[in-house]
């Protein structure tokens, strides 16, 4: 029994025997998350990499990165080191904003990184930004994740306490403020300009790219660097051990570790830091460090690669390795390490309404596509698993589906009935991918579950007799709060 | 109305582009969807709007743009044109689009088009007839909203006809400065809403009706009063203040509806207040005059034919003329008039009576000769990018709206910067680079010190600012302080043309058509067009000029006290509500031996006067006016004028006949006006924009003032201040119901420095004395007055400071009681 | 009621002092508010306004985006069960429905003595944890019908005081970001290039280094 424990986070973090322990070293040290203990446990020594790095030029350091191919950890897989390079000569201020609102259902990473090594982000902070000729850095926590907020606000104070930021840090002419600002409860701003928008004190509706490209155009309308929190944390590492030890794992396109988090229908669930491009999903699932099967002996139905905004994959993509450039093609991304393993038990209705349901939810507003668009999805998945479906309803959800990402949807191969896959990306006629994403469980079941949905409208389910069907107590204040 | 058409630009980076095929030149830079439009190619749109950053939202503006890699869905709203772009605006897949974001759009729409206001004129129904799909396949439960609720005393807000377009939103965040609505909640249940108890009350809340692409916004004043077939309009000019807005007038079965803002690059871009928006209420008015009447034996005013008052006033007039010559005669008034209107009256005075007493102002202006004569400036250059402003005139928000809304844009889109110097802080608050006080009395030291880089150091700043721009300053001038001579500005302009020859004036005089009245040669001492009576010139149609030089206001004022007035004419003019000295306009009015009052509405002084006549009001006279910086526009005749009320030309004609002048007066052709022929193009009705007046450029001998004595402050009094505010107790606005009730009352504002020691506080009674009488009124501390003064608002419910104002004296000083 | 507090109104501004524009801190004013208040009523969002100086309607078109903002009162402990996808595979929406019979309110109900308000959330993170649940945003993993009983009744017992405070209360550790420990935070226009930048800049040459 372990309900009442609170906890935190990163219960199951293993990693491949032999591969090292890039970003993950202290999550199973008690004391990783202090300025002692990221000093002294771990993989590399913790701020040693900055020491490094200051005697660099900024220069130095940002080719360091760029050399390396650090691709982005936060989704959309793009080289942090050529980002970096899309601030305009000779405008300041540069800001750096660090992306820890971590919410894509499946995701569980930045929040272990933030609650078991604090330091080792606030490190990769300090050589981001004097690589980058920030000095102010702002540091965004997603707001349900107080641990997290409470570790790094107090590996903040040490670090500012130890001159490791703030002024002339180390002695040298850096100078850095990182501030810590937390969020409040929406999905959409983990988008970078929506980031943007809420840490400007608005709500987080995301700005059009172009003009808005933060690097030009971001916070305060000044260039601004947006990274993942994962991203930064792989900077001490690097700084240490160099960029030729990182370039040997992984692979040429995607060198590296990354966070997994795999969920759903395995044995052992769990965060597992594993070398990118050459692990497969099968490795994922079936090796006995990972997920040490399917539950129970059960099957695999389906999988998420890459979040819920990825398109589905099968049992036939099993073999795929972790790798951006194989897995688009594929039909789907690997978006930001999560993936959800589904087993012969899931209702693939169910579970696309779960998921449209919370595109809907989570919709900002902006677009009229995705704000009118999701909702609608929603309403009629819904009425279609109540036993109020129409016939058409399948052709009118994927056409509603249709509007908000027009053509041909990203979709894996389906090779018993000969259907090739669709690449990544969708198209869009939204300003972000989140109405877009909505559309990935859907064309995902139909395609592949099509007579799961068409028996829910056909065959009505009767009123399960003698089932208790539980009926709450309405409460005074019932519906007063929270989502409509 | 329609939507606002793009005009051409200057193709000053022209680049190739495509659109549907065809090959077009286009502005590079200029957003996709304006490039199009201008190429006679309409993207429908709901969220954007010319005069507003583009946000890109609704989705109904995406086209296939190919720029080398392939078509994509892009918004045209959000996209500059760049060399070589392709786009295919009509594309299967944009038409695909459009029809799935109208259907969308519809989904929680509740198509009550047939009681909505909009039904007619209304973007989404307009856009769905054209690009939409035929039926919708939503049968889901919509979205349902208490509706409609009122977001402020006329706007309406239904949340189920919104469409979250944005415009209302951005339009008060951006235009107007007032974020007072905003989307409230997320996703398809945001909304639109104000923050509880906390009402939309921005002065521009208006134009967030006429730019709802929907019916969601509606305004009282117009609410189930007309389908918009029913509607017919007429280009016209707004002449509330001299801003001169650009509008139509919209009326049905004879009756003025709605006015509507055009968009004038020059003036408003499309903009209007609401209180000249609304305006037209006080025309539709019960109490409009419609007929003429005089005192009879009982005293009372009651109704005659108009031979009879006609005859009354030329035997008044003659009888004048017969004792004590022209000069007992006066005119006050003229700004209410069209231009042809004030030509008429300044003929008639001068040219057939031969009285130089007349003056559009009410001793709340500027000498003629300043007003005309100042090297000129349009808005359009006090605005224009990177210019640096000297503003020492009146609150822009409160008595020249829309100037506010360009300002606003020019400091917050176009590098300009303010140095506001005065009094009291303006509206322009936050907007100003830097806000130096000027005590009353003291603005020429003020500006003096400012330009010369003699300040204190906190002033530094602005000064430095000042003399940054040499002598491309922009001066603002006008009278910031009503119990404040005139002679303090007069100075203070003296100041800065000693130090910055070249500077030139952007005169601020709030009332809507007095430079055309000016110009007309409703001033002392000025024939029309500006020229000097002492030229002797005879003006064009002229049988005489005046022999002698007449007074202003406050002296014809001064006169008729003493009892050497025997026949005043108050054309559209109320000085017993507007002269800033109450005792001085009391007592003129009661000795005048015949007062004539000329007015669509029995104000104040009509009635009190001997004889009235009813004039026609706004929306039934054809004809031009003169904004503030002298540009003509017309105004247009939309309704017939009630009863007999008749046009003030055709009054001042019927006059001029009787006493004897031999031309007909009748029409506008027979009237060969200064302003008409003084301007620089085709006439004054060539385009939304009008023509500058000539006379722009023209330089008058400026009064001088001399050394100005202003008496020395003492420890116990506070110099009086005295603004107006948008809305307050005059004529038009009591008989305009939805901004009656938009005055507030009277408060005394001081510094919380001068509050303290007599130990008041908010709302603590306060007895002001002065020479001239007392006041009591509830006081609010502001740290924006400067410490000692006092500043108390012009004509609102309760106390009225003009009862405390010497109009001969420079400043007012008054005594402070705890009551 | 329900203006911040002397004491919250001094670190209001020192929040402040952490943005180079007084906007930023709106976010983080309405979680200080909530704080105090267990929820953000209105006087509290117009006293945000005015600190920041923007208008009420602002503050609140901002605070209604946000879901952790209650714009009405909440109860003692905000019980929020994940039915995200992970969750909802390993029985998250059951517990939902258990957690509604249990305390006798749907979600998004507050019970009538206060004490809990249920909702039923997106994904928290802690997808391999499933079914999550949090009080007041400290996780519970892994939490089981009889788990969840359990945990409801140490709530009411007072046996989780220690790890889980009334709703409102985030972090119990804040960044101590005193006014004297600000290195660089200005407003935008008043920054200018950063001292190692320029100093890498001058020794290496005419080289305009980015």
């Amino acid at each position: 029994m372990n309900g009442i424990v609170n906890s935190l986070g990163g219960t199951n973090t293993s990693v491949a025997p032999g591969t090292p322990r890039i970003v993950s070293s202290r999550f199973d040290e008690p004391q990783g998350h202090t300025l002692e203990g990221y000093r002294s446990t771990g993989s590399y020594r913790g701020y040693e990499g900055l020491r490094a790095v200051l005697d660099m030029g900024p220069d130095e350091a940002g080719e360091m990165v760029k050399e390396a191919t650090l691709l982005g950890r936060g989704g959309a897989g793009f080289p942090a080191g050529v980002k970096w390079g899309f601030c305009p000569p000779g405008v300041w201020p540069r800001y750096i904003v660090v992306n820890g609102d971590e919410s894509e259902p499946g995701t569980y990473k930045d929040r272990v990184l933030m609650e078991r090594d604090p330091h080792q982000l606030i490190e990769g902070c300090l050589i981001a930004a004097y690589a980058i000729g920030a000095a102010q850095v702002f540091l965004y926590v997603r707001g349900e994740m107080a641990h997290a907020q409470e570790r790094v606000a107090a590996a903040l104070n040490e670090a500012y306490e130890a001159n490791l930021v703030g002024r002339n840090i180390l002695g040298t002419d850096f100078s850095v403020d990182i501030v810590l600002t937390w969020g409040a409860g929406a999905y959409i701003v983990g988008e970078e300009t929506a980031l943007i928008e809420s840490l400007e004190g608005h709500r987080g509706m995301p700005r059009l790219k172009p003009p808005f490209f933060p690097a030009a155009k971001g916070l305060y309308m000044r260039p601004t660097v947006v990274n993942n929190v994962e991203t930064l944390s792989n900077l001490p590492w690097m700084a240490n051990h160099g960029v030729s030890e990182y370039r040997a794992i992984g692979t040429e396109n995607s060198p590296g570790t990354r966070l997994i988090a795999l969920s759903g229908h395995v044995n052992s669930p769990g965060v597992f830091e594993v070398p990118q491009g050459t692990t497969t999903f099968r490795d994922l699932f079936e090796s006995p460090e990972f997920g040490g099967g399917i539950r129970d002996g059960h099957e695999l139905k389906m999988f998420i690669p890459g979040g819920a905004s990825a398109p589905w994959f099968f049992a036939e993509h099993v073999d795929l390795p972790l790798e951006a450039k194989v897995v688009g093609p594929e039909g789907s991304m690997l978006g930001s390490g999560a993936v959800v393993v589904m087993d012969e038990t899931t209702d693939a209705v169910r579970a696309c309404l779960r998921i449209v349901r919370f595109f809907a939810r989570e919709s900002c507003g902006k677009c009229t596509p995705c704000r009118e668009g999701t909702t609608w999805e929603e309403q009629i998945l819904t009425r279609l698993l109540e036993g109020h479906g129409r016939p058409g309803d399948l052709e009118l959800l994927l056409d509603v589906a249709d509007n908000i990402s027009p053509g041909p949807y990203p979709v894996a191969s389906d090779p018993q009935n000969s259907l090739e896959a669709v690449p990544y990306p969708p198209r869009q006629t939204t300003i972000c991918p989140l109405g877009p994403s909505s559309v990935a469980p859907i064309t995902s079941a139909i395609r592949r579950f099509r007579s799961e949905f068409t028996d829910k409208i056909t065959r009505r389910p009767s009123i399960p007799v003698g089932s208790e069907t539980p009926a709450p107590a309405t409460a005074a204040t019932a519906g007063e709060v929270g989502h409509g | 109305m329609a939507e606002e058409t793009p005009k051409p630009v200057e193709l000053t980076d022209p680049v190739e582009i495509t659109v549907d095929g065809e090959t077009v030149v286009a502005q590079g830079g200029d957003l996709l969807i304006d490039a199009c439009e201008r190429a006679g190619t309409y993207i429908p749109r709901f969220c954007y709007h010319p005069r507003m950053r583009p946000v890109g939202m609704c989705r109904m503006c995406l086209v296939e743009v190919d720029t080398g890699r392939g078509p994509a869905l892009q918004p045209s709203c959000m996209l500059p044109v760049t060399e070589g772009m392709t786009v295919d605006t009509r594309s299967d897949t944009v038409a695909k689009v459009q029809d799935g974001v109208l259907e969308f759009l519809l989904a929680n729409h509740p198509l009550d088009c047939p009681v909505c206001d909009k039904g007619g004129e209304c973007p989404l129904q307009d856009q769905t007839y054209a690009y939409g799909p035929g039926e919708s396949r939503y049968v889901e439960e919509k979205r349902h909203y208490e509706k409609p609720i009122a977001i402020s005393e006329t706007v309406y807000l239904d949340r189920e006809r919104c469409i979250l377009c944005d415009r209302c939103t951005r339009f008060a965040d951006e235009v107007a400065g007032d974020p007072l609505i905003h989307f409230i909640d997320r996703g398809s249940s945001t909304q639109v809403n104000t923050f509880p108890d906390e009402p939309f009350s921005s002065y521009f809340s208006g134009n967030t009706v006429q730019i709802c692409p929907v019916g969601a916004l509606t305004a009282k004043p117009y609410r189930f009063k007309a389908r918009p077939w029913d509607l017919t309009e007429v280009e016209s000019t707004c002449t509330r203040c001299s801003v001169g807005c650009r509008i139509t007038i919209e009326s049905s079965q004879d009756q003025i509806l709605r006015f509507q803002g055009v968009d004038s690059d020059a003036v408003n871009w499309g903009w209007m207040c609401d209180k000249g928006r609304f305006g037209f209420e006080a025309m539709n008015s019960e109490n409009r005059l419609l007929a003429p009447m005089m005192r009879g034996e009982d005293g009372e005013l009651t109704e005659v034919r108009w031979s009879d008052a006609l005859s009354g006033v030329t035997s008044e007039l003659r009888r004048a003329l017969d004792g004590r010559g022209p000069s007992s005669v006066a005119l006050i008034g003229g700004s209410r008039s069209t231009n042809e209107g004030a030509e008429a009256w300044a003929r008639l005075a001068k040219s057939v009576i031969g009285t130089d007493n007349c003056d559009a102002q009410l001793g709340d202006g500027l000498p003629a000769e300043a007003a005309l004569g100042l090297p000129g400036l349009t808005i359009d250059e006090v605005c224009a990018p990177g210019s640096t402003v000297l503003w020492m005139g009146p609150d822009p928000l409160e008595t020249l709206p829309v100037l506010q809304i360009r300002l606003r844009h020019a400091v917050l889109n176009d590098g300009v910067r303010i140095v506001e110097v005065g009094p009291a802080r303006t509206g322009l608050r936050s907007l100003v680079a830097a806000r130096v006080p000027a005590a009353p009395g003291r603005l020429a030291d003020v500006v003096g010190g400012l330009l010369g880089g003699d300040v204190a150091d906190e002033f530094a700043q602005a000064s430095e600012i000042l003399r940054s721009a040499g002598d491309d300053l922009r001066v603002v001038v006008g009278r910031a302080n009503l119990a404040e001579s005139p002679d303090t500005v007069l100075a203070a302009v003296g100041a800065v043309r000693s130090a910055l020859p070249a500077a030139r004036f952007l005169v601020a005089l709030g009332r809507g058509n007095v430079r055309g009245a000016l110009e007309a040669g409703l001033a002392p001492g000025l024939l029309p067009g500006g020229i000097p009576l002492s030229s002797g010139e005879l003006p064009q149609g002229w049988e005489s000029i005046p022999a002698e030089e007449g007074h202003d206001t406050t002296g014809i004022l001064s006169a008729a006290a003493a009892g050497r007035i025997d026949v005043l004419v108050l054309l559209g003019a109320d000085p017993l509500t507007d002269f800033p000295d109450r005792s001085l306009a009391r007592r003129a009015l009661a000795a005048a031996r015949c007062v004539v009052a000329v007015t669509p509405l029995l104000d104040a002084s009509a009635a009190g006067a001997h004889i009235v006549l009813p004039a026609a009001g706004f929306g039934e006279v054809d004809g031009t006016t003169t904004n503030l910086e002298g540009r003509v526009t017309p105004v247009s005749a939309k309704v017939t004028i009630p009863g007999t009320a008749r046009a003030d030309r055709s009054i001042a004609g019927a006059l001029a006949s009787r006493l004897g002048a031999t031309d007909s007066w009748d029409s506008p052709e027979d009237l060969p006006g200064a302003a008409e022929s003084a301007t620089d193009g085709d006439g004054p009705a060539s385009g939304p924009d009008g023509d500058l007046l000539v006379g722009i450029d023209r330089e008058l001998p400026i009064p001088s003032v001399g050394d100005l004595e202003v008496p020395p402050t003492d420890a116990y009094s506070l110099r009086l201040v005295v603004a107006r505010k948008l809305y307050d107790r005059g004529t038009m606005l009591v008989e305009s119901p939805s901004s009656a009730a938009l005055a507030p009352g009277s408060v005394a504002l001081l510094n919380p420095a001068d509050a303290a020691p007599l130990g008041v506080e908010e709302g603590s009674r306060i007895r002001l004395i002065s020479a001239s009488g007392s006041i009591s009124i509830p006081t609010v501390p502001d740290e924006s007055v400067p410490k000692g003064s006092v500043l108390v608002h012009h004509d609102l419910e309760g106390a009225d400071p003009r009862e405390l104002v010497d109009i001969s004296d420079v400043v007012c000083d008054v005594r402070v009681e705890v009551a | 009621m329900a203006r911040l507090n002397e004491a919250n109104e001094q670190l209001a501004r020192a929040i402040i002092a952490r943005y180079p524009e007084p906007r930023s801190a709106l976010i983080p004013l309405c979680h200080l508010a909530q704080e105090q208040d267990g929820w953000l009523d209105e006087d509290a969002m117009a006293h945000v306004a005015e600190l920041i100086g923007c208008t009420p309607a602002q503050v609140l078109g901002t605070a209604s985006f946000y879901e952790m903002f209650k714009l009405h009162p909440v109860g003692k402990y905000c019980i929020n069960v994940c039915t995200n996808i992970s969750c909802q595979l390993l029985g998250g929406e059951e517990l939902l429905e258990h957690a509604e019979s249990r305390l006798g309110v749907r979600s998004g109900g507050t019970t009538p003595d206060g004490m809990f308000t249920l909702e039923d959330v997106e994904c928290v993170a802690a997808c391999t944890e499933a079914p999550a649940v949090q009080v007041n945003y400290r996780y519970f993993h892994r939490v089981g019908i009889e788990d969840f009983d359990a945990l409801i009744d140490a709530l009411l017992a007072g046996e989780l005081d220690d790890v889980v405070p009334p709703h409102g209360t985030l972090a119990k550790v804040r960044q101590d970001l005193a006014a004297d420990r600000i290195a660089n935070i200005t407003a935008p226009e008043d920054q200018e290039m950063p001292v190692w930048i320029a100093r890498a800049e001058a020794s290496a040459g005419e080289g305009a280094a980015t």
